[in-house]
């Protein structure tokens, strides 16, 4: 069973679209990353797979309706939307016992267990906290949860280097078991390049790439070309240009790769820069489409 | 229901080998449900400072009240029927009056605030991220002015009254005055008994629809709440009275406030009005009736904004 299948999915926002018949379809024990310029549609996408908002089309998320079962559907799924949506008088403590009140898969010791490599104070208010402890603690919260499903949309959205390097070691290390399947809504590309198996590419509403990372490296090659070589280069259609340090870095899809090596050095595009290359020209247009 | 009681999870068990296919066991709904009283109790501890407060404050008055008067009235005591009444009745029912109002005005804002708060802090991504449903969350939340509130407010009223007793006895002693008015003219037990039911009749069943207008607002609106849920009567009346020349709207929300009592005798005691109210003239007013059936709409609304409406 796939863990979400969306078929057609549609939400309009007044008279703006945000999302513009997404197909998807995540499977089991994957970390897939859900890349998009701001107004792209990812938050709504993944709003509409917490059953937050309301939609048109097809979706099942483990095999549920997450509009009409949003409650269900916590058991299994957990999500961090944004930072700091930890209520700002709640203390540490009351969260644990609300949580493991509440939750049928919390396991409350793992949470503690957690806590005890972070600075937080158990009888700290979370007002009190630094925006970095208080992901930590939201982090140890949601992964004492056993479920089947993480969502991130942003989690470390303002946070210094080192704990959004820790935000994503401990989830590697200490929740991805290869049974879960985690989605990640960032911005912050470089940070999780190395951890996705899946890659998402989500603009104006639509899925507009959607590769394993073993696909992406099949697909994709960039070429540093050898200045003599640009022209013969660009004869081969890149599908993006760009110049590094006066020398044309061209990106190729579906290329002949010892036929670029002719050309120049060939390596695999970093996420970043592929999404420059298939999203970039389109991106600006959809600023302001926010939500 | 269930038997799961403790707080920790089986996730370690038969379940934390393969998560997959298995459905864990549910909490049981009375458990949701305590948690999430539990949560507004955290958030809002005004629910029992207040009524605390309130009855703090008059306890000390009274007190100083009463030992003024042992001192004044040193000599004889004798009093009329009538002084009887203030002195012995009228203080008791005016802690009552204190604390019940404090509550009431307590649940007034606390629940203007409920659904509208989550969302302004956005702690509603939060909440919702866990499994309890909207209709456990509005219902935890109507509980609060509907249960909590009321019964922690008597609970605090019927302590305060005893300590005013036992107060007002120590200070009198030897005064002259009989033990025995204080305690019959008080009639402790009777008042307290007739507390319980004007609170749950008035304050749990009669001002439902109230709680439920205010959260409804509170779960609707994008901002300034108060204004929304006083604005619409307001301007009902003005509508009525401009078009008909009439105020039956008014006369019906005054009604709703000033409880089916009111109507039963005017401008008698606190005591008598709520004696006069037998359960079966209470049951039997229509205007509970329809009241209920305008609250449960308007908690099924509260329940499915509380659904669409996200963070503001």
């Amino acid at each position: 069973m796939a863990c979400i299948e969306a078929r057609g999915l549609r939400k309009w926002f007044g008279t703006t679209m945000a999302l513009d018949g997404v197909d998807l379809r995540v499977g089991e024990s994957r970390i897939v990353g859900l890349i998009g310029p701001n107004g792209a549609g990812k938050t709504t996408a993944l709003y509409a797979i917490l059953g937050l908002t309301p939609y048109q089309g097809e979706l099942r998320v483990l095999g549920r309706d997450p509009w009409t079962e949003r409650d269900e559907l916590m058991r299994d799924v957990c999500f961090i939307a944004d930072v700091a949506v930890l209520p700002r008088w709640l203390r540490v403590s009351q969260a644990l016992d609300y949580v493991a009140g509440v939750h049928p898969r919390f396991d409350r010791a793992k949470a503690e267990g957690f806590l005890a490599k972070t600075n937080i104070r158990r009888n700290s208010k979370v007002r009190e906290l630094s925006k970095g402890m208080v992901t930590q603690l939201h982090l140890a919260l949601v992964m004492a949860i056993d479920a089947k499903l993480l969502v991130l949309d942003e989690p470390t959205l303002g946070l210094d280097i080192l704990y959004r390097k820790q935000f994503y070691d401990s989830l590697l290390n200490d929740y991805f078991d290869r049974k879960r399947t985690i989605i990640v809504a960032t911005h912050q590309v470089e940070e999780i390049q190395d951890v996705l198996t899946d890659l998402m590419f989500i603009n104006r509403g639509r899925i507009v790439l959607d590769y394993s990372m073993e696909e992406v490296e099949a697909r994709y090659v960039e070429v540093m070309v050898h200045p003599e070589q640009t022209a013969a280069a660009r004869a081969l259609k890149p599908i993006h240009e760009r110049e590094v340090f006066g020398r044309s870095v061209l990106l190729f899809d579906h290329a002949d790769r010892s036929q670029l090596a002719a050309l120049g050095e060939v390596r695999t595009p970093s996420i970043a820069d592929l999404f420059i290359a298939v999203v970039g020209h389109q991106a600006g247009e959809t600023q302001g489409a926010a939500v | 229901m269930n038997t799961q009681s403790s707080a920790v999870p089986e996730s370690l068990g038969s379940r934390g080998i393969d998560s997959r296919g298995i459905v864990p066991t549910p909490i049981p709904w009375t458990r949701l449900m305590y948690w999430s009283v539990q949560r507004e109790l955290w958030e809002n501890r005004s629910i029992y400072i207040a009524p605390l407060g309130a009855a703090a404050v008059f306890l000390f008055v009274f007190m100083i009240h009463t030992m003024v008067l042992r001192y004044r009235r040193h000599g004889a005591w004798v009093l009329s029927a009538a002084d009887q009444h203030d002195v012995f009745a009228a203080p008791y029912e005016l802690a009552a009056a204190l604390i019940m109002g404090t509550a009431v005005i307590i649940g007034f804002f606390y629940s203007l605030d409920a659904l509208y708060g989550e969302r302004r802090d956005r702690s509603i991504l939060f909440w919702k991220s866990l499994p309890v449903s909207d209709l456990t969350t509005v219902l935890s939340k109507l509980s609060i002015p509907l249960a909590v509130l009321p019964l922690l407010s008597f609970a605090v009223t019927v302590v305060t009254q005893l300590i005013m007793l036992l107060g007002s006895s120590l200070i009198l002693l030897g005064s002259g005055a009989s033990m025995a008015t204080v305690w019959t003219q008080s009639s402790f037990f009777h008042v307290s008994l007739m507390l319980l039911y004007h609170i749950v009749t008035v304050h749990g069943l009669w001002y439902a629809p109230i709680y439920g207008w205010l959260l409804l607002i509170s779960a609707w609106a994008s901002r300034a709440p108060f204004l929304w849920a006083v604005l619409p009567p307001f301007v009902i009346w003005g509508v009525e009275k401009i078009a008909f020349n009439t105020s039956y709207f008014l006369a019906m929300l005054e009604y709703r406030l000033t409880g089916p009592e009111a109507l039963t005798a005017p401008g008698s005691s606190l005591m008598d009005v709520m004696a006069a109210l037998t359960p079966a003239q209470f049951f039997s007013t229509p205007g509970l009736w329809t009241g209920l059936a305008i609250a449960a709409a308007f908690l099924v609304a509260a329940v499915r904004l509380r659904r669409y409406r996200g963070p503001i």
